[in-house]
């Protein structure tokens, strides 16, 4: 298991998802959110690339993320970019990632989508999805589960997560000129954010 | 002299405002960063971080932005220069069109950084009825 072939799968999941992203962000946004993730990605594949062979995880996700931020280009890019990069922070110098580090790296990720977004959950946003799988994870560690269990429950999480937003209003972003007509439609930044989590536990479990 | 740089989703409506804006004060430190770097609609915080250093001739720079993710990268571009330059430039809040036009008047007056600023805030409430 690398961390550079954990990033490839979470990309191509994103890629693949491409059209049904665009869909959900051309129904309450500007209907870029996939193509944008799409070609952050195929950048940030050419990057990682480009690494050397004994890259560590941290130097990976630090390549993920300045590669997001100069080349998404929609709001995705600073906070995706920025979360990447904070996780990358979060897991300076080690080479394998347990149950506590993962929360610590996707703790460090959401403040950097909350610096940057200044949003909070109940906004219709990646956050929505982002802070139950934190929370699921926490819970996780309590019941002594191991890191892949822990991440099958975010995943879980997430999934409400993404669920709850079609009940709520955008307030944040270009959603929410649309204000209540944004309800019923689930958000496309809570989604793009489950598809990397949901393929990231495919790939460790 | 306080530079100026407008940041836009869209290289055409970056560009547009420059134009309009040099035509009151021509030949003043205005930079753009409008659209991404393959020419389409977004922003890039590489492309913002170029324009503030071009811009900057000392006395700091003003940034004038538009909707969501403008914001976002210009802030990130803040932190990605050198902090010493940072320190001096801020964004404006103000609307871009209104704001880039008073905020270009004013430095090229040769105002301070915080006058700049104000001018372009105070844009806000031009009356048009």
């Amino acid at each position: 298991m690398t961390a550079i072939e954990a990033i490839k799968l979470a990309g191509q999941a994103i890629i693949e998802e491409k059209d049904f992203l665009t869909d959900l962000d051309q129904a309450i946004g500007d209907g870029d959110h996939g193509i944008n993730m799409a070609r952050g990605f195929s950048s940030v594949f050419t990057k990682i690339d480009a690494l050397k062979d004994d890259a560590d995880i941290s130097m990976v996700l630090k390549t993920v993320g300045m590669g997001l931020i100069s080349s998404v280009g929609g709001a995705s890019g600073p906070l995706y970019g920025t979360a990447f990069l904070r996780a990358s922070a979060a897991c300076k110098d080690k080479n394998a990632i347990d149950a506590v580090t993962a929360k610590e790296m996707l703790d460090a990720a959401i403040k950097g989508i909350q610096d940057r977004g200044k949003a909070v959950k109940g906004e219709k946003t990646m956050l929505d999805a982002l802070i139950p799988a934190s929370e699921a994870i926490g819970t996780g560690i309590d019941a002594g589960k191991n890191v892949v269990e822990c991440l099958k429950d975010a995943v879980e999480a997430a999934q409400t997560g993404v669920e709850y937003t079609k009940t709520i209003i955008a307030t944040k972003g270009r959603a929410s000129y649309l204000a209540e007509r944004s309800i019923g439609h689930q958000d496309p930044g809570a989604t793009s954010s489950t598809t990397m989590l949901k393929a990231l536990y495919e790939y460790v479990k | 002299m306080v530079g100026v740089v407008i940041v836009s989703h869209s290289a055409k409506i970056a560009e547009g405002i420059k134009e309009l804006a040099l035509q009151m004060a021509k030949d003043h430190p205005v930079f753009t960063a409008g659209g991404t770097q393959d020419g389409g609609i977004g922003t890039d915080p590489m492309r913002i971080q170029e324009a503030i250093e071009n811009a900057d001739q000392g006395d700091g720079v003003a940034v004038l932005a538009d909707l969501g993710s403008a914001v976002m990268s210009v802030d990130l571009a803040k932190e990605m220069i050198e902090p010493e330059l940072s320190a001096r430039v801020f964004l404006a809040n103000a609307p871009i069109v209104e704001g880039s036009i008073a905020a270009v008047v004013e430095a090229s007056l040769g105002s301070s950084l915080d006058k700049v600023l104000q001018t372009a805030a105070d844009a806000k409430n031009m009356n048009k009825e």
